[in-house]
């Protein structure tokens, strides 16, 4: 037979103000294998922990029931108490009569009784519990990172340096994410690639950083500390123990029309293509979507001048199976899609850009060479409107409710980068409100606007009609000036 | 295939063409319409206000008596079609609205929205398919830039009409790519022609179907179709007489192309 | 004091003024913007603060086009474009206050004009 004591707790007047502690100890002191039962204001003090220790010690208690607060709050508590007196801390189990008592009801005689039924179920508990030894399950000491941008490089390198194993996983030809595609980043206007490809080329030399581009994850199984996963590593038609990146093939491979996913799209590659000339790894790939030999059987040209007879048109997937003890998912994000929008006529007209595609725009390794030009025309825009919030802070259900945060910042870099270069073009920014949450972010978009002579106006734009001479007509309104 | 049909007050009097050919293509097509046997004038425009419940109740009528006949609804002016979809929404959607017109028209079943209502583009598009309309096609008409002119009525509310997607449609321009035009796109294409702000303010009905008759021609349009006799008043009236297209009726077109115009 | 109240706005038309986040997209897109005293961004404001009558004695409520732009475009689905009829409808409710009447019809006729311009225009005039 269990020797148990009750320790029921006042919590100040969270718990005493509604349940009667006074009536609880003492219906639970008749409760089969109590043999101690008292109330206190503070279990969790150091004098209520006390109380517990003491009764342990003296009475030889085997059990203990504390009827007090949630076990999130302080369940860790009380089993240290316990254990300090020499009592197996398994033995030791809590009634929450504030959370799930006194904090949800208000009716004395009610919460009481529930109090009194709640301590009994634990009391319960208690009669059936045996001492436990906390064991250990092994950890497998390696870490999955999925996605290769740069918060997946970034992470992969400090659990590189803690000294782990660690494997990126990563869809693309290559790693890097959408930051290869930046030109420069807020609010310090750094260059993109200097910050970037560095990193990139530590996560290839890092002896405990093992990188699968061009791969999916296909399948999780296990628990934490112990996953299995499958790698699905889609075959790039290249045997990558061969190839050396000397981009040949890519030189003349007679496939020219394949739209560059790199360059979203405003300019071409080829079927086979290294995205980009940092491409880590730097191993070519086959779009097999466009390549004549896999589509069609004929052509094979590029395993013709490949000089390292890297070239494997039978080429499978491969599932590699591989087993992690934690796991990062780090995916990145996407620019929304425009279907829903075409009042701003995206679909109408090519100088109707995202701000990714006018990161490329302003690439020195774009598709304009870093020069601004119209998509359509080539020319130089002599104004520049920029259209804040699409399909943000949007609850009609176009788009989404919350705010994406960091629009208002690149606006800002790219109005001021855009007034740096060409001081002769005008920049309009219509907003609803600037948004610049962050260290000198403030200061940033303050330099836009008094140093850069950016016009910032308060109130969305309306509706863009791109007009037969190749300008588009904006139409907005100015809140502030009411016209 | 027969349709109970709306044809509305306007395509019994200034705008019988728009009717007319519409009858004429549906036998060709293989669709049959068949004029509700009363209905009254749905208004033109459905009134916002939750507290409006009389102007809406021929709108009620006419859905109710498709419902009778187990029906779909098909109508052919684009704002019949806007306030009979709107109407039929509040009647599914608004209990309040559901009830007080329900006690006050005492129908033999209380109408609760069943009828199906569907623009004459829809059946073309949804029932008969553009593909089966392009084989009726008999004079392609070949070598034609035509724009849509959707106006506002056809497309919005969105949610209520789910016509298309109210800022970049299709439903016109895939129609004349079935007949064996080119469809011009251009911004204007759903921006509202002024509407009936001609009877209360003719400069600024101008002001507005100018704007887009211009962004039409400069898109190199041919000539302009739309659904939507008022629509077509305005275009063809309140525009400046120089750099004016011409403006016809979908259903003349489709009939041209399936050579049952004359 | 002003006869009519918020309240009565508010539950005539159905809309929520609160959703509305000033972004203004409403009167950046209304055909009408350059002819009203009013626009539908201050429609939503005014109504809020109950500023009724203001708005009731503009001539502003007469050029909303009815074209669902503005209902269509708000991020927030605050629709402004009730609130302009439910304040012309207080207006043109009032005994006499018809803005368009029967009388006036004749003149503005020529032979093209269908008649859904006529009814439409009466069942946003007048009552």
């Amino acid at each position: 037979m269990q020797r148990i004591g009750v320790f029921v707790c006042w919590c100040g007047s969270n718990i005493a103000a509604t349940v009667d502690v006074n009536a609880v100890s003492e219906a639970l002191s008749h409760e089969p294998g109590v043999v101690y039962s008292i109330n206190y204001q503070y279990m969790c003090s150091e004098a209520g922990q006390n109380l517990i220790k003491d009764a342990i010690r003296e009475k030889k208690l085997t059990g203990v029931v504390i009827c007090s607060c949630s076990p999130r709050m302080h369940e860790a508590t009380f089993l240290k108490a316990a254990a300090a007196a020499g009592l197996n801390p398994y033995m030791v189990e809590i009634a929450n009569i504030r959370e799930q008592c006194s904090w949800i009801h208000k009716d004395m005689p009610t919460a009481t009784e529930k109090a009194i039924i709640l301590g009994r179920a634990a009391i319960a508990k208690v009669q059936l519990n045996t001492p436990l030894t906390a064991g250990e399950s092994p950890v497998t000491k390696r870490a999955l990172v999925i996605g290769g941008g740069i918060a997946g490089i970034q992470t992969a390198l400090d659990i590189a340096e803690a000294g782990f194993e660690v494997d990126i996983v990563e869809k693309q030809p290559t790693i890097g994410g959408k930051m290869t595609q930046l030109d420069k980043t807020f609010p310090t206007l750094d260059c993109a690639a200097c910050i970037l490809t560095p990193k990139m080329v530590d996560c290839a030399q890092n002896e405990n950083i093992n990188i699968y581009a061009y791969s999916e994850v296909a399948e999780v199984k296990g628990f934490v500390g112990n996953f299995t996963v499958k790698i699905r590593k889609k075959a790039r038609y290249v045997d990558e123990t061969k190839c050396t990146g000397c981009g040949l093939c890519t030189e003349k491979c007679p496939q020219k029309k394949v739209p560059n996913e790199f360059n979203l799209g405003m300019d071409t590659r080829r079927a086979i293509y290294i995205p980009f000339a940092q491409a880590v790894p730097k191993i070519a790939t086959i779009d097999p979507d466009y390549c004549n030999m896999l589509k069609n059987g004929k052509c094979g040209v590029c395993a013709k001048v490949c000089t390292a007879g890297a070239i494997n048109y039978k080429q499978q997937d491969e599932i590699i199976e591989r087993e992690y003890g934690a796991i990062v998912v780090a995916t990145g994000y996407n620019p929304i899609k425009l279907d829903n929008f075409d009042e701003y006529s995206y679909s109408q007209s090519n100088d109707v850009v995202t701000p990714l595609e006018f990161e490329r725009l302003m690439n020195a390794a774009g598709p304009t060479n870093g020069v601004l030009l119209r998509p359509s025309d080539g020319k130089h825009p002599h104004t520049i409107v920029f259209v804040q919030c699409v399909g943000s802070r949007d609850t009609s259900g176009c788009g989404k409710p919350y705010c994406s945060k960091i629009c208002c910042m690149y606006t800002a870099k790219h109005a001021m980068l855009t007034r740096e270069k060409y001081p002769d073009t005008d920049v309009y920014v219509f907003y609803i409100d600037v948004r610049t949450p962050g260290k000198s972010f403030d200061e940033f978009y303050r330099r836009a606007v008094e140093e850069y002579g950016v016009h910032y106006i308060k109130g969305m734009v309306g509706k863009v009609t791109p007009r037969a001479d190749g300008k588009l007509s904006v139409q907005a309104s100015d809140l502030i000036a009411n016209e | 295939m027969v349709f109970s049909y709306y044809p509305g007050c306007t395509l019994k009097n200034k705008a019988q063409d728009l009717d007319m050919y519409a009858r004429r293509c549906a036998e060709v097509l293989g669709f049959t319409l068949e004029e509700l046997p009363q209905w009254q004038c749905c208004g033109g425009a459905y009134s916002m206000a939750q507290d409006e419940i009389a102007s809406k109740l021929a709108a009620v009528r006419a859905l109710n008596s498709a419902k009778e006949q187990d029906r779909t609804l098909v109508t052919l002016c684009s704002a019949c079609h806007n306030v009979l979809k709107q109407a039929n929404h509040d009647m599914k959607e608004n209990e309040e609205f559901s009830q007080k017109a329900n006690n006050y028209m005492k129908l033999a079943q209380p109408y609760l929205g069943e009828t199906k209502v569907l623009h004459y583009l829809e059946v073309l598009r949804d029932v008969i398919g553009f593909d089966e309309v392009k084989k009726h096609v008999k004079n392609p008409l070949t070598g034609k830039r035509i724009g849509a002119y959707y106006g506002c009525l056809l497309l919005r509310p969105g949610k209520v009409l789910q016509m298309d997607n109210p800022e970049n449609p299709k439903i016109m321009e895939d129609l004349i790519r079935a007949l064996g035009a080119e469809p011009v796109i251009y911004a204007s294409r759903n921006e509202c022609c002024g509407g009936y702000v001609t009877m209360e303010d003719k400069n600024l009905a101008r002001k507005k179907s100018t704007a887009v008759m211009q962004n039409a021609a400069e898109m190199k349009a041919d000539l302009l179709v739309t659904a939507c006799p008022l629509c077509l008043y305005n275009l063809k009236k309140n525009t400046p007489e120089e750099g004016r297209l011409p403006v016809l009726y979908f259903t003349e077109l489709l009939a041209e192309a399936l050579g049952v115009k004359e | 004091m002003s006869k009519y109240d918020k309240e009565q706005v508010l539950c005539s038309s159905g809309v929520n003024v609160l959703k509305c986040m000033r972004c203004g997209k409403c009167s950046a897109t209304c055909p009408s913007y350059d002819e009203m005293e009013y626009h539908p961004h201050e429609f939503v404001y005014m109504v809020e603060k109950g500023q009724i009558d203001k708005l009731m004695a503009s001539p502003s409520i007469y050029k909303c086009l009815s074209c669902y732009a503005c209902v269509e475009r708000c991020p927030r689905g605050v629709e402004p474009a009730k609130l302009v009829e439910a304040l012309r409808l207080l207006v043109i409710r009032q005994q006499g206050q018809n803005h368009l009447k029967a009388d006036d019809i004749p003149a503005l006729l020529d032979e093209d004009l269908p008649q859904q311009a006529i009814v439409t225009a009466l069942r946003k005039y007048s009552k």
